[in-house]
């Protein structure tokens, strides 16, 4: 059975809704036939004001970001993008079916908040370097920032996606399965 | 309680149900392509579990860069090419043969109403048309699919979309299913099935079903789908004759794919296009979309005929009336791909292809090139392109390009032209 990932670390905010998967790893890079390839490119095509993958990305292990992450293409390049560059969490409003789904099938974390309670994390965190840490078992999120904040948040997912993010994946599990 | 054609068709193959409102669902199609199936085929190899579950069941194509464009893509042709002959998969479309995707296993007739269909490509909705459940998957469910012919999916909602009135001339499938893209926004319909009804989608045909269905995964949905009918049966008829006595036969059998009337919907939606005009996209997501008229005169630098949404014979046909006679601006580029060989064929047999000659068109082999910006007419940055196809995001069509979606009609009138404008078929 494949490792459990880790779903803790420094957050990366991107006050954006409907990021899709061309944004996250463009269409010319699927030529690569390995994750590890993968890396240097993550949210290069990304359209938001200010931002710059090359500084912006540098020690982030979490996203938190607004509502439909992830749609666009199926390519699961996307969450393998995110993966070889530390990032196993996105913390969002909703995802696309896709995006989701590829998450989990990759042991990988896909968590919905409420609007609300992502509108609270972008006020009172995203201005300051900020980091998370996961309890699995009590489902929550703890975050704290660089100048003494804290906020303790529970969340769900559903009992099938816990089991593939403990068996690293779905296809270790369905292989036994069916 | 009566049920949608989705919950008919997951009914019909639920192997396993590992929490109340997910289905692990049998599959009687795997499509695959060499940009997504590669990396699942490695990763069988690699944990020693190089098998497939059904040969007959998997139908692979490389269509997205063909002829290979350099070493990686050689690569993933390689490595389909290798895997199909090793499992032997007979349905395997290579270089001469091969089209795009949800243009080519259509026209095989690979698909069925009730079927459950999965590829690794978000486009796959479009087989929806036929009154499948058809699915885009990334390559962990594909590499499941692969091996064990089963892919789980949640419970499916579907929204029930009901298409009236009459299209005025000059007005297509496109500009439908744009407009509707519009009103739902593209996470509109985010894990639902979208079932598109009524007298315009039954007066359509198979083609502007596939059309309209391609793009139901830009509003988010799982799956587009058309109830099948008598259309769909005269469709397939030459790849079921031999399993029915006639096609009224057919037709009732197929008839138990069609949602009961007292089906449960999250949402229904009335629509009457009559008022419709010519669409395109602008901006980078495809539920922003203004007339036609409203963005005449926007230049263009390049205009794209081709991909799974309009680059069938109808859409040919349409592009072939507006530039007959006519020239390519000076200004413009037009690259035009057949989706199939045999639209290829067809549109030679027809006269199309001197038209499009005449007028200054690029002809390419069938392949997706353009339309995911990897090969065939990428976009140089700050460039304009009026395109068919069905993706206007960032960097789409190539680094720093611009994408407006629209139906290949509009499509020629730009390449005429030089910027977007309607074409001489449309009357307002
Ligand atoms: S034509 Fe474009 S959208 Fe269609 S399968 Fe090919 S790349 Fe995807």
């Amino acid at each position: 059975m494949a490792a459990v990932k880790d779903f803790n670390g420094k957050v990366l905010f991107l006050d954006r809704s409907d990021i899709n998967t061309d944004e996250i790893i463009p269409a010319k890079y699927l030529t690569e036939i390995t994750k590890e390839a993968l890396k240097p490119y993550l949210l290069e095509d990304l359209k938001m004001e200010g931002f710059d993958p090359s500084k912006d990305l540098d020690g982030k292990s979490v996203i938190i970001t607004k509502s439909n992450f992830g749609c666009g293409s199926s390519r699961e390049h996307a969450p393998w993008a995110l993966e070889v560059n530390g990032i196993n969490l996105v913390i969002a409003e909703n995802f696309a079916r896709i995006f989701r789904q590829n998450m989990y099938n990759c042991g990988m974390m896909a968590v919905e908040l409420s609007s609300d309670e992502i509108a609270a994390l972008f006020s009172e965190f995203s201005g300051e370097e900020t980091t998370i840490s996961t309890d699995l078992e009590k489902s929550e999120f703890t975050l704290s920032s660089a100048s003494g904040k804290s906020k303790t948040l529970s969340f769900t997912i559903s009992g099938f996606d816990r089991t593939l993010v403990d068996h690293g994946g779905w296809v270790g599990y369905a292989d036994k399965k069916y | 309680m009566g049920k949608t054609i989705a919950e008919k068709i997951f009914d019909a193959h639920r192997v396993d149900s590992p929490e109340e409102g997910i289905s692990v669902l049998s599959l009687d199609r795997v499509f695959c392509h060499e940009i997504t199936t590669p990396i699942a085929i490695n990763d069988l190899v690699s944990r020693g579990m190089d098998r497939v579950f059904d040969p007959d069941k998997i139908k692979a194509v490389i269509d997205h860069v063909t002829p290979a464009k350099d070493s990686k893509t050689a690569e993933q042709g390689k490595i389909m090419r290798e895997w199909a002959a090793r499992h032997n998969i007979n349905d395997f479309f290579d270089i001469g043969r091969n089209g795009v995707c949800h243009a080519i296993f259509p026209e095989k007739g690979f698909v069925r109403p009730g079927f459950t269909v999965i590829m690794g490509d978000s486009h796959t909705c479009t087989h929806g048309a036929f009154g499948a459940f058809a699915a885009g998957v990334g390559t962990t469910d594909l590499e499941v699919g692969i091996l064990k012919g089963v892919c789980s999916f949640k419970a499916p909602e579907s929204i029930k979309i009901n298409v009236t009135g009459k299209l005025k001339p000059g007005v297509y499938a496109k500009d439908v299913i744009l407009s509707i893209i519009a009103k739902l926004g593209v996470n509109g319909a985010t894990n639902k099935v979208i079932e598109f009804c009524g007298p315009v989608v039954e007066a359509f045909s198979m083609e502007e079903r596939m059309t309209v269905c391609n793009m139901a995964i830009e509003a988010g949905g799982t799956c587009g789908i058309c109830p099948p009918d008598a259309t769909t049966v005269d469709y397939l008829w030459d790849f079921i004759k031999e399993d029915y006595a006639d096609k009224a036969a057919a037709l009732a059998d197929y008839s138990k794919w069609n949602s009961d009337d007292d089906a449960s919907y999250a949402e229904v939606i009335d629509m009457d296009i009559s008022a419709l005009e010519p669409v395109a996209t602008f901006g980078y997501k495809p539920d922003q979309v203004k007339t036609i008229a409203e963005l005449e005169k926007t230049p263009v630098n390049q205009v794209y005929i081709g991909s799974c949404t309009n680059g069938r014979i109808e859409d040919l046909r349409e592009a072939a009336k507006v530039l007959d006679g006519k020239k390519v601006a000076d200004s413009v580029r037009v690259v035009l791909s057949p989706a199939t060989p045999d639209i290829y064929k067809q549109a030679l047999k027809e006269g199309l292809i001197d038209i499009f000659m005449e007028a200054g068109v690029c002809l390419t082999n069938p392949t997706c090139g353009a339309c995911l910006g990897m090969s065939n007419g990428v976009l140089a940055d700050g460039e304009v392109c009026a395109s068919t196809t069905n993706r206007n995001f960032n960097g789409r069509m190539g680094k720093g390009g611009t994408v407006h979606l629209m139906s290949p009609a509009s499509a020629a009138a730009a390449a005429i032209s030089g910027y977007i404008t309607n074409s001489s078929l449309y009357k307002g």
